[in-house]
């Protein structure tokens, strides 16, 4: 799983039923100092996230079936919490990167 | 799953079975402010999608469980159009 910030919303009214009644959000992924790290992708909400919020994304598939039980589902990220703090040291010392 | 815009059509008459009849399109993933990521992929389309069109895809092995039947070799699937992206002030 990784850490990500909601940075805002898809609206999409074609897709494929699989995604039906699920919100889309764009999240950029953050490494444990919460800076951005690495490219935007699309993730469906499953926590009642919110734009702006640090979550926690699972990217496989598997457990994205099992999360959303279904046995055949094309969904792969998944927003799964919403994180309330991290405590890490970091590269740069032992600061907590709240 | 990935943002990325359709760019054109791919023609290829022989194909693995399971993939007759489906449209393969040449895709440029891109960033959610539309900045191009990489080079472009082929996907197979789910939503008659076209030259032009914001899509979005899903890649790996959940691209084949978009399609029917689902044990067929593909990595890239476009599951939806995109009608906007709204992003945050300043995000």
């Amino acid at each position: 799983m990784v850490l990500g910030k909601v940075m805002g919303t898809v609206v999409s009214t074609i897709k494929h039923p699989d995604y039906l009644g699920h919100k889309l959000y764009v999240i950029q992924p953050l490494n444990a100092a919460r800076v951005p790290a690495g490219e935007t992708f699309l993730a469906c909400d499953t926590v009642q996230s919110g734009v702006g919020d640090t979550v926690l994304v699972m990217r496989e598939g598997n457990g994205v079936r099992q999360i959303l039980q279904k046995e055949i589902c094309c969904v792969r990220s998944l927003v799964v919490g919403v994180v309330d703090e991290v405590d890490a040291h970091t590269s740069r010392g032992s600061d907590s990167a709240q | 799953m990935i943002l990325g815009e359709v760019l054109g059509a791919l023609v290829a008459n022989t194909r693995y079975q399971g993939l007759e009849g489906r449209i393969f399109l040449i895709v440029q993933p891109q960033e959610a402010d539309g900045k191009a990521i990489g080079d472009a992929v082929v996907a197979v389309d789910t939503v008659q999608a076209g030259p032009g069109d914001r899509v979005y895809m899903v890649l790996s092995r959940e691209a084949a469980l978009a399609l029917e039947p689902w044990f067929v070799p593909v990595d890239h699937a476009i599951v939806g159009f995109v009608d906007s992206v709204d992003l945050e002030e300043g995000g």
